[in-house]
């Protein structure tokens, strides 16, 4: 197996005599060009209009590296993986990076924007009702859906007959007439289905800002606190109290230590990271967890592995009658929509009213104590989990020629020696890549705890760290759950999960290599 | 005595799957027959049959629109994803490019990191995709699909590539030797040989995105362009005990575009490779 005998080279040195299809080949590959121009062209006009500069250039480059690429006879294996990459890098390793990036950041509720807009914030927060205040007639609209797109107020001078429109971002005024176009005023019943939200919006003014009163007036309030620029501070403007501004955390603190709710982004550098190494709360359970996951991870994947090869080799044979009944029926777990089923797993687990307590006439509280219930997580995921391996599996040992079995039985080896010594490690080439990727998914397995035990049980003393958590599940828990979203620090927590398995994957890489040599 | 001991214990194994494999369906059946249709009162085996639920789920529900959402965004993400799974498995099984082995680690190393963090990022990147293109954004089938077949080159490649090793090189040689072309090679001899393995591929593909949750729930955010698991999941986020026979229905309506995709794929799955063609 070297490279001359298998790359590119071998083409070239011996070049096609002719090439009967080349023709039919051309026809399929211009339109196919063509068409990738044409979305290409389609994309940049709306790039053009709003002046983004840098997302046209990348436009242009990839559609002009993919044109070059499929118009050369060079870089054959380029050609076969440029399609996936080009996917893989927009949908998956951004997002990834992006996300990673924010581990070294503060970023989470509280410390979303920039400080500008954090300063926008605390000054319509602190917006009061004055005497005097003036007045406006409202109207409550969305640019989207009734029930969830972002609201905007629409807001009429009562002398002027002004119309304007406010949103997050300020106080617009519309040209005359031209209200109705972009968007929708919520009737009585949308708007008092949104009560909350409504009150709560605030449309900011060089003075304050202007907030709802009912459903039909709006009155521009004074802000009861402002920034001032000389001392890098917030002044409230009765009490005189004033919050100086930490660039380090992203927040205006008071000098008896009391932070505004209101921060910004920064960067802090590696504290999310030691957060997790030094923050008792955080560090103290992991450990515990860590070996619970590894449990998991390996008694689901090889649990269900060995389930579901068990049932291949079991119907991998002529002689069983009926294979295509049991074929139906068995994957049909499969088939079934697997978030839901969690949640019917969960309530077949119920004390009171479960079915499995129901039918064995036991009173078991599955979730309340921990061997139960990570018992019963397990046996939920072999219940998802072996169809896969069984379909799996038998396409591996559809694939293996028969011939080798029945040579090796004719030279009077017993099926067990011929399972273990011929069929299964052919299995494992085609499997073991397979089975490191269903343990690294089962081990960030997030739905198979979130949608079932939530975690539990819970010690008496932690509230935050159940028996059946996951790593996974446990930095949700930490992250959003709570005390309000924190992503810098969820961020800084995956990178350890990631981390962790990337090594065991690693390892388990270097087997599959042995194996890959085995066989080529 | 021989039968049993060569064909008895296969039966033996199937059967006792079976139950096991049967036994929550059967539940699910019996709940959504069930007239009064609340958690509480469901048996393993049907007490009364009544397509009360069914109606309900119809008349209260876009329980269709979803329904065509959810079949319209898995089959054109699972087609389009073996395919690009496939293109890309040849070249890492059959072809010796520098990169190769650093490419195939990342691809396997990319998609361990936890995805559903990624969630934050990709909300605000969709964000500016609906402004600029509002026909692949928030809401759409394309914007979804798209996302979706970022994660092509996941766990497929890896699966497809294990297969290809199996194939004997011998057949493209020769092939190539003949005159084919690098395209044909692929298209003619290899495709047509891991077909069994395509169809469980597609399956597998289909699955996922019918059963996919977490990013779905971000991005479809109108009723109407809601899939099944978005959509079904809401039934009983609130109202749990009452909506449960409501949820089972739908639970088994959902159940049926993966029974026919299997079943149409069936013929590939229990085909295998064809004896002679390996022999090469």
């Amino acid at each position: 197996m070297t490279a001359t005998k298998l790359g590119g080279p071998v083409v070239q040195a011996r070049p096609a005599p002719e090439e009967p299809s080349g023709r039919k080949g051309q026809l399929v590959k211009i339109p196919l060009l063509g068409l990738t121009v044409a979305i290409a062209i389609w994309a940049a006009f709306p790039l053009i209009d709003n002046e983004a500069w840098i997302g046209l250039a990348i436009l242009v480059a990839t559609t002009g590296g993919l044109v070059h690429l499929y118009s050369t006879p060079r870089h054959i294996p380029l050609k076969y993986l440029a399609p996936g990459t080009i996917l893989l890098l927009l949908f998956q390793v951004f997002p990834v990076l992006y996300t990673a990036s924010t581990a070294f950041t503060n970023f989470g509720d509280g410390h979303r924007g920039s400080k500008q807009e954090a300063v926008v914030a605390i000054q319509t927060a602190s917006v009061t009702r004055v005497p005097g205040s003036q007045q406006y007639a409202l109207r409550i609209a969305t640019t989207g859906d009734p029930a969830t797109g972002p609201l905007v107020f629409l807001i009429t001078d009562p002398v002027t007959k002004q119309v304007s429109v406010g949103d997050a971002d300020g106080l617009k005024a519309i040209p005359d007439g031209d209200v109705a176009s972009g968007y929708t005023v919520l009737s009585f019943g949308q708007a008092g289905e949104r009560s909350a939200e409504i009150t709560a919006f605030a449309v900011p003014t060089p003075g304050g800002a202007i907030r709802s009163s009912g459903l039909t007036r709006a009155y521009e309030g004074r802000a009861g606190r402002a920034y001032d620029e000389n001392c890098d501070c917030i002044r409230d403007t009765t009490t005189g109290q004033t919050w100086t501004a930490d660039e380090n955390v992203g927040a205006f603190v008071a000098d008896n230590g009391e932070r505004l709710a209101q921060g910004w982004k920064v960067t802090v550098g590696l504290s999310n990271f030691t957060r997790v190494l030094t923050d008792s709360a955080v560090s103290g359970p992991f450990l515990r967890t860590l070996v619970w996951n590894f449990g998991f991870a390996v008694a689901s994947t090889g649990g269900t592995f060995v389930l579901g090869l068990l049932l291949a080799m079991a119907l991998h044979s002529d002689q069983v009658r009926g294979r295509l009944f049991y074929r139906v029926l068995l994957v049909l777990p499969y088939a079934m929509p697997s978030f839901a089923m969690l949640l019917v797993w969960r309530d077949m687990f119920n004390t009171d009213f479960g079915l499995i307590n129901n039918l064995f006439g036991s009173h078991v509280d599955w979730f309340g104590g921990s061997a139960s219930a990570r018992l019963a997580v397990i046996l939920v995921q072999l219940w998802l989990g072996y169809p896969y391996m069984f379909l799996v599996a038998t396409g591996a040992l559809q694939a293996i020629p028969r011939e080798l079995s029945e040579a090796s039985r004719i030279d009077g080896a017993s099926p067990w020696a011929g399972f273990r010594r011929i069929t299964l490690p052919l299995l494992m080439v085609a499997l073991t890549p397979l089975l490191i990727s269903s343990f690294a998914f089962n081990f960030n397995n997030f739905n198979a705890i979130y949608l079932t035990t939530e975690g539990a049980p819970f010690p008496a003393d932690n509230p935050g760290n159940g028996a059946t958590d996951l790593l996974i599940t446990y930095t949700y828990r930490i992250a959003f759950g709570g005390a309000g979203a924190n992503y810098g620090f969820a961020a800084a927590i995956s990178i350890f999960i990631f981390l962790i398995v990337a090594v065991v994957s690693a390892i388990s890489f270097r087997r599959t290599r042995h194996l890959e040599e085995v066989h080529s | 005595m021989t039968w049993l001991k060569q064909v008895g214990w296969r039966h033996l194994v199937g059967v006792l799957m079976l139950v096991f494999a049967l036994a929550p369906i059967l539940f699910v059946v019996s709940a959504a027959l069930n007239p009064l249709g609340t958690l509480s009162s469901s048996e393993l085996v049907p007490t009364g049959a009544s397509a009360g639920n069914f109606t309900r789920l119809f008349s209260e529900t876009q329980f269709g629109r979803w329904f065509l959402n959810s079949l319209v965004i898995a089959l054109a993400s699972s087609g389009a994803s073996v395919f690009i799974s496939a293109l890309a498995a040849y070249a890492f099984s059959r072809r010796r490019f520098r990169g190769r082995r650093v490419g195939l680690l990342s691809v396997l190393l990319i998609q361990m990191f936890p995805q559903f963090l990624a969630i934050v990022a990709i909300f605000l990147i969709f964000s500016t995709v609906t402004d600029l293109w509002p026909g692949i954004g928030f809401n759409t089938w394309w914007g979804l699909i798209l996302l979706y077949l970022g994660g092509a080159l996941g766990v497929n490649t890896w699966l497809m590539k294990g297969f290809f090793d199996t194939l004997p090189r011998e057949l493209d040689e020769s092939a190539t030797v003949d005159g084919a072309s690098h395209a044909q090679v692929f298209f003619r001899i290899l495709l047509p040989l891991v077909a069994p393995i395509l169809a469980v591929t597609a399956l597998l593909a289909f699955i996922g995105t019918i059963n996919e949750f977490l990013i779905a729930n971000v991005f479809l955010t109108d009723q109407g362009s809601k899939t099944l698991a978005v959509g079904l999941f809401g039934l009983v986020a609130g109202e749990r005990n009452n909506n449960f026979g409501v949820f089972c229905a739908g639970t088994l309506l959902t159940a049926i575009p993966t029974v026919f995709v299997f079943q149409l794929l069936q013929r590939y799955i229990t085909d295998g490779l064809t004896a002679g063609a390996v022999k090469g």
